[in-house]
């Protein structure tokens, strides 16, 4: 049994639902900056206040879970990313007692304070996230067993392209969630918002994608691709990765109309959709390096004995905390109503 | 000593780790707490189960919610910062921190939505399961990281490679090391003390400012006994602790002790200034003759002292005062127990005086005391971070400086914003005591399902379905 091919797709996959669940958050977090009053507000953040705190999880699984199964990975990505990491944690921070403080406080500068602490905490994470990602994507510097480069390396032209296409993707995530969840007002406002920011998502997916392509010759030849030639015996088994982000856009456009007779729950199945085409197509490029180009998941794997040992408890409960998640989800499904949320 | 990344980052993660550690040893117990009043009012139908419960759920969603973003935090400490000691340990005590995600921390996370929002959407019974899942995901929380904390104070079940890295030969015995069964009994049952202190002071105050109610009474009575009860079992699982701790690791146990010379009949030392330079204790004050037996060793036993271990033990001054820190906490809170006991016996503790103010002030004594017991144990480690085979200097991550000194100051100026919020939201919920209506009972059907906690008050909801300003009138 390949035990560190395993554990890379649960990784993967860990890291994947992350990006997803916490990435409604932030995105709701994020256009909370643009709410009118503080009463639709509270009806947003109403919308993901029984589930954040699961959603973020996911990250410390992403965390703790490099740790245990891929120890030198982690020890080379979080020293390479120290900054934007860091930036990254303050941010959550504010956001996630700012779900809790903006209730509680009394006095309207405080309010604002904490109100401006979950905007922009949802807004610098997402951006730190993104450089995080651009960083890897382009690759660390490695030597021996550690990370040898500068303090700035994931500061680069294209990681700035990638926070930007994050952020702009947490949003459509989050105002697909807003549509499922809301009526009214808010439900027109983030039908709005949703198609403004797929029209982002589908420029920034196509830039990130090309300038991914030309990021690294490896990347390149595993898409069957040189500046010159195509090779389709390659390119073939890989294009249906794109084409389906490409048809979940334009579905998604399609239900995004104004009568557009869709179900409200669709547009955020295709959004999701659309991640997990660009979360794949860079896993595809990228794999089987963990430490993109000089590590790969076998290299950076812990003993059989430690993985084996994790796998156990990760066949049994990786479904139990699925199931109970979905069930937890089901139990806020529908609606929510001015004067849902906040527990007191 | 040079403030270089290497201290910088020891700096950090003893900042980060205290300041998590305060949420969690308040959390498990309080999620007991709550788990016990809700289970007490669907058993006995008493109104007062349900206002406490009803009254604390507020402060834990507060309290949890800082442990939850600071413990993300630690998370990524030890890649940031200690990148050496990942590499080198992941395949060790990685898995431990995996399956406290896997088996504790999604439980905790999820049902915690349940808890807080879900009083319309579920039944009771199963209201109070997502409580009890709550509950017990902070304890299990708590059980693996212990474990993974206790192999770094007595290694066993592992090998190196010939690269330098541990494995594990039996990670049963990584997880049940030896110091593991005592300092996770030692952990709990500080943690429940701690939250008996808090609940005991806001009861106290409560019963100061007049603003005593039947739920006041009644959760003064539960913490008193609890403090009664627990502290003497406390002050066992202490000895035990330390019973351990001597037989593995006796320098830490020499610089709580004070003892710089190998030798038989030691003294117990009560207050002393010690001293790295000379190797003595300034202005000792000191029981000769009793040190052995308070270790439970016979008279003739050699001890040994710090010189035996010279440049291989812990910081002698901050271990030995911290110790005493710790020790003093404990025997207050025990002093409390008794006298709250005493007053509920003689029928007086409704009555505010003296002791009143006593509780008040005592109710920070257990964070201070679970703070200083951490600072014994991490900093009596020292210069180790794998007691006895990997030393704290050879853990770092290759960072600047410039970097540590970076990220030590935002994570000191957000906490300070979070810390100050987050205490006086606490606080205020705490001090104002119990709404004087009665509340409605949750079960009852709304008009808007899963419809809030807070609006079971139901001018609240009126507020809520108003717009804004909601919180400022539920206050």
């Amino acid at each position: 049994m390949d035990l560190p091919l395993i554990w890379s797709v649960l990784i993967a996959v860990s890291v994947m639902l992350y990006v997803i669940l916490d990435g409604f958050d932030l995105g709701i977090g994020i256009l909370t900056i643009f709410a009118d009053d503080d009463a639709e507000r509270n009806l947003m953040t109403a919308t993901i206040e029984p589930v954040w705190d699961g959603n973020e999880t996911w990250l410390v699984l992403g965390g703790g879970g490099l740790f245990a199964a891929f120890p030198l990975a982690y020890a080379i990505i979080m020293p390479a990313f120290y900054l934007p990491i860091l930036i990254m944690l303050a941010a959550l921070i504010f956001r996630g007692v700012a779900f809790e403080f903006r209730h509680k406080a009394v006095r309207r500068p405080t309010k604002h304070f904490w109100n401006g602490a979950f905007g922009i905490g949802s807004l610098t994470a997402a951006i730190a996230q993104g450089f995080i990602l651009g960083g890897f994507i382009q690759g660390i510097t490695v030597s021996g067993r550690d990370f040898a480069g500068g303090t700035f390396d994931w500061l680069t032209p294209f990681s700035v392209m990638v926070a930007g296409a994050v952020v702009i993707g947490y949003v459509l995530l989050g105002s697909c969630w807003l549509y499922l969840k809301t009526l009214g007002p808010l439900h027109d406002g983030s039908r709005k918002w949703a198609r403004r920011s797929l029209i982002g998502v589908f420029l920034a997916m196509a830039a990130v994608s090309l300038a991914t392509l030309s990021i690294d010759p490896r990347i390149t030849a595993r898409w069957g691709l040189t500046m010159t030639s195509v090779d389709f015996s390659k390119l073939i088994w890989l294009l249906p990765i794109p084409v389906f982000g490409g048809a979940c856009m334009w579905g998604l456009m399609r239900d995004l109309r104004k009568v557009s007779g869709a179900p409200d729950w669709r547009p955020f199945l295709l959004a999701v959709g659309v991640f997990l085409s660009g979360y794949i197509g860079l896993a595809v490029s990228l794999f089987p390096n963990i430490v993109p180009f000089e590590v790969t998941v076998w290299e950076a794997a812990a003993r059989d004995n430690a993985l084996t040992f994790m796998l156990v408890g990760a066949v049994v409960m990786i479904p139990v905390i699925l199931i109970y998640t979905a069930y937890v989800y089901s139990l806020f499904w529908g609606k929510v109503k001015p004067g849902d949320g906040y527990h007191g | 000593m040079e403030f270089d990344a290497l201290l910088l980052s020891r700096l950090q993660f003893a900042f980060v780790i205290a300041f998590h550690i305060l949420f969690p040893a308040f959390t498990i117990g309080l999620a007991m707490f709550l788990a016990f009043c809700e289970g007490m009012w669907l058993k006995t139908g008493k109104e007062v189960f349900k206002r406490l419960y009803l009254h604390w759920v507020k402060i834990f969603a507060l309290a949890f919610a800082m442990g939850v973003v600071t413990g993300v935090v630690m998370s990524y400490q030890f890649g940031t910062n200690w990148a050496k000691f990942a590499d080198l340990t992941g395949s060790v005590i990685g898995p431990l921190l995996g399956y406290e995600v896997l088996t504790a921390f999604f439980l905790e996370a999820t049902f915690l939505g349940v808890m807080l929002f879900g009083w319309q959407r579920v039944g009771k019974g199963l209201h109070f399961t997502a409580t009890c899942c709550v509950a017990v995901g902070t304890s299990i929380s708590a059980f693996w990281i212990l474990a993974a904390n206790s192999w770094m104070q007595t290694p066993q079940g592992y090998a190196i490679d010939d690269e330098g890295k541990f494995y594990a030969t039996n990670f049963l015995e990584v997880i049940f090391n030896p110091s593991f069964p005592s300092r996770y009994v030692h952990m709990m049952l500080a943690a429940f003390i701690t939250t008996a202190a808090v609940i005991l002071a806001a009861g106290a105050w409560q019963t100061l400012r007049k603003h005593q109610q039947a739920p006041t009474r009644m959760q003064m009575r539960l913490a008193a006994m609890t403090l009664l009860v627990l502290m003497p079992l406390q002050i066992a699982a202490g000895h035990w602790s330390g019973g351990v701790a001597h037989h593995y690791q006796p320098a830490k146990i020499a610089a709580i002790e004070g003892w710089w010379e190998t030798g038989p009949d030691q003294a117990t030392v009560l207050f002393a200034l010690p001293d790295e330079d000379t190797r003595t204790n300034k202005f000792e004050i000191a029981i000769p003759g009793v040190g052995n037996a308070i270790m439970g060793l016979p008279k003739d036993e050699v001890i040994q002292g710090l010189n035996d271990f010279q440049g291989e033990h812990p910081p002698v001054f901050i271990v030995f005062w911290s110790f005493r820190i710790m020790v003093g906490c404990g025997l207050a809170l025990l002093g409390l127990g008794i006298w709250g006991a005493f007053k509920w016996w003689r029928g007086t503790i409704d009555i505010p005086g003296l002791f009143h103010w006593a509780a008040v002030g005592g109710g920070t004594l257990g964070f201070i005391a679970v703070i200083s017991g951490w600072i014994v144990t991490e900093v009596g480690r020292q210069p180790y971070t794998v007691y006895g085979v990997l030393r704290t200097e050879d853990s770092l991550s290759p960072v600047t400086t410039g970097q540590v000194a970076t990220s030590l100051i935002v994570f000191m100026t957000v906490y300070a914003i979070i810390f100050t919020a987050g205490v006086v939201y606490m606080i205020r919920i705490a001090t104002n005591g119990f709404d004087d209506k009665p509340t409605a009972p949750p079960e009852v059907e709304r008009r808007a399902p899963g419809s809030p906690l807070g609006s079971v008050d139901d001018k609240a909801e009126v507020d809520h379905r108003g717009g804004s300003g909601t919180s400022e009138d539920q206050e």
